[in-house]
């Protein structure tokens, strides 16, 4: 169970381009930390690298438990993280709950999970709707779900709200406040603030 | 060997003398091979048309030899990370290519006179033909794939996915030839070789693989130049 | 495990596609069947000489078809990105993708080999062995289409590209599962052929997801 994230001397290239150099960043569970810099300046690389997606040119990026020993890296990837982009990966042919079901098994949740997940989140009309049919919203909800009904420490979100409206953008505060209530912690990249108190990074500066 | 390609420097400073010797001993051993070649007796049943397989057998070769460092280079790029190594298997594809068509334009060449028509699908031509194909893929991917890292890892991984089916093509060819004989007149390995063509042969094989050497490590040469350039570029863009 | 499980339902269901998948692969086989007398000539003797060959070929064509979508969909909407960080490697993520496409598209061929190489001509006691080889060698044409599928993730030419770099690998199945199949038709040794082209298949799926897991990485990084 990761405890926390560490990276030190972080050099990420895409391509030719080097995109930032020398960063460093340490959460500890119970914190959330804010991402922002202008377009292209390796806020979603940053966080690509911490899923383990993307090979640091420099750098380390470890994760140690809650006694300080440090994790395998490939079991913390594959296991303790969530790992959300701003495509949500859900397939336009099946219904939602068809989609959602796949990806809380995939990521080590149960059936039960997915259904709590889904009357948490509202989801109860949709189960039955084709994705295709969804609006940005639904489906941004629909991809959130899984965040709630597998249970994994580290959650990399990129631009988690930005489909959601107000009231909804309040209702996942309440569950991110949660999330980190309960020993998680959150990297998010962002350009609005969110809904919980966070720590900010800028990337790229 | 390793440290040469995964060191920039170290092969740059080898590669600004290697590459114009190993042209000269191209150059040389061609020149001695073609002499060979005028002074060997024409053979009984081919005639003068035999001086076609002192082109095509070493090319032959070459294709298969050229194709085997393309993967031992890919090898290496894959597995140390080293960009010398990918950009020396991107540089011999072509090459390869080229040697491989070669081989089968001067094999057609050779067998008309022979066999009556253009084209025959015997063990030999065959493999060589797939393996023409397993090139052309190769190149195909490479230009399709528009990051040149990604680009040089997928070519990576499709030349070792190549290789290691190679002696298997060869080996189905062969079963095919056997199962459709009667066909071909042409038998594979072709008559024993007598010591007269021997030793023009060698001599042409040498000197071709000496001129890709020197060839490769031009166009290795080359590529560090080009990524060099693309560097003080970037930077001079800011 | 129901990770996997899960990714297997899922890969069949979206493969087989309400039928779709199978349906566009048996309309391409017909439609090559019916192309080949047109061009070679309605002559019984002559279409009959390459029946087997050529229905073979044509399944091997056949399955080039589902290919584009084994990995491009998952890679462009955001899937793969999930696929790559779950419980089980990305390599048998790639083993689930190939066996599904085996069963939803090479399965319906299969059974429908040995109708167009009877219309084509060939004797239809060459049915049996006709399936068998067309279950074996559609394994092979899976696992080793999903490794070009899986190289040209990302590239500019997608479905072509994927041909020109898995026909080669396609040629020793080719091979093998014609020759055995001619070679039961003309009462000789057909088990070498069989047993060449199961070894081939079974090869292909061995270390097959070892390249799809590596080119997708590689897509992915």
């Amino acid at each position: 169970m990761i405890r926390t994230l560490m990276i030190s001397d972080l050099h990420l290239c895409r391509g030719d381009r080097s995109l930032f150099r020398g960063l460093g960043l340490r959460i500890e569970a119970g914190e959330a930390v804010a991402l922002t810099g202008r377009n292209g300046a390796g806020k979603t690389s940053l966080l690509r690298a911490v899923a383990g997606l993307i090979r640091p040119t420099e750098g380390e990026i470890s994760f140690t438990d809650a006694d300080g020993a440090p994790l395998p890296t490939e079991d913390a990837r594959s296991r303790d993280l969530h790992f959300l982009s701003h495509q949500d990966g859900l397939k336009p042919g099946r219904t939602a709950w068809e989609e959602l079901l796949f990806q809380v098994l995939w990521t080590g949740g149960q059936r039960t999970d997915a259904e709590a997940a889904c009357v948490r989140l509202d989801l109860g009309r949709l189960r039955d709707l084709e994705v295709r049919k969804l609006s940005a919203g639904q489906r941004r909800r629909l991809a959130l779900a899984r965040l709630i009904a597998s249970p994994r420490r580290l959650w990399l979100l990129d631009e988690p709200l930005a489909p959601l409206d107000a009231e909804r953008r309040v209702a996942f505060g309440e569950i991110m406040a949660e999330h980190l209530a309960g020993g998680g912690l959150i990297l998010a990249a962002v350009h609005d603030p969110l809904p919980i108190p966070t720590r900010g990074l800028e990337v790229g500066a | 060997m390793i440290a040469i390609l995964t060191n920039p420097q170290r092969f740059m400073a080898l590669s600004a003398w290697a590459a114009p010797t190993l042209g000269a001993i191209a150059a040389v051993l061609g020149l001695t091979g073609l002499w060979f070649d005028f002074i060997a007796p024409p053979d009984y049943q081919q005639g003068y048309t035999v001086h076609l397989m002192f082109i095509h057998v070493p090319a032959a070769w070459l294709s298969l030899f050229v194709y085997v460092c393309l993967g031992a280079a890919s090898f290496i790029g894959l597995v140390f990370r080293a960009p010398i190594a990918d950009a020396a298997a991107r540089a011999a594809a072509p090459l390869g290519a080229g040697f491989t068509f070669l081989a089968l334009a001067t094999g057609s060449l050779w067998g008309r006179p022979m066999w009556g028509t253009w084209w025959v699908w015997d063990a030999r031509l065959t493999s060589v033909l797939v393996l023409f194909l397993f090139y052309l893929g190769y190149l195909a991917l490479q230009s399709a794939i528009d990051d040149e890292a990604k680009a040089s890892r997928a070519c990576a991984i499709l030349a070792l996915v190549g290789l290691i089916n190679l002696p298997i093509v060869h080996f189905s060819v062969v079963w095919w030839n056997t199962l459709h004989q009667g066909a071909s007149v042409f038998r594979a390995g072709g008559p024993a070789m007598p010591p007269a063509y021997l030793v023009p042969l060698l001599t042409l094989a040498l000197a071709y693989t000496a001129a890709f050497g020197s060839l490769w490590l031009v166009r290795i040469r080359a590529e560090v130049w080009r990524r060099r350039a693309n560097v003080l570029a970037l930077r001079a863009a800011g | 495990m129901t990770g996997l499980r899960a990714l297997l339902g899922r890969e069949l269901a979206l493969s087989w596609g309400r039928g779709g998948g199978a349906l566009l692969a048996l309309a391409f086989y017909l439609a090559m069947a019916t192309l080949l007398p047109l061009a070679a000539g309605p002559e019984p003797a002559r279409l009959a000489a390459v029946a087997p060959g050529s229905a073979w070929l044509a399944l091997a064509l056949a399955s080039l078809l589902s290919l584009e979508r084994l990995f491009e969909r998952d890679y462009e909407d955001g899937a793969l990105d999930l696929l790559a960080l779950g419980p089980a490697p990305l390599e048998a993520v790639a083993f689930a993708k190939c066996l599904a496409q085996w069963i939803t598209t090479s399965a319906p061929l299969a059974l429908m080999a040995p109708v167009v190489a009877t219309a084509l001509g060939a004797p239809p006691d060459l049915a049996p062995i006709t399936v068998v080889a067309a279950l074996a060698g559609g394994l092979g044409f899976s696992f080793c289409g999903g490794i070009g599928a899986a190289l040209s993730l990302g590239s500019r030419r997608g479905g072509v590209l994927i041909a020109v770099i898995v026909l080669p690998l396609f040629a020793p199945p080719v091979i093998f599962g014609a020759g055995a199949i001619e070679a039961f038709g003309a009462g000789l040794d057909w088990k070498t052929g069989m047993a060449l082209l199961g070894a081939y298949s079974l090869s292909a799926v061995a270390v097959g997801p070892f390249a799809m897991a590596a080119a997708c990485r590689n897509a992915l990084s």
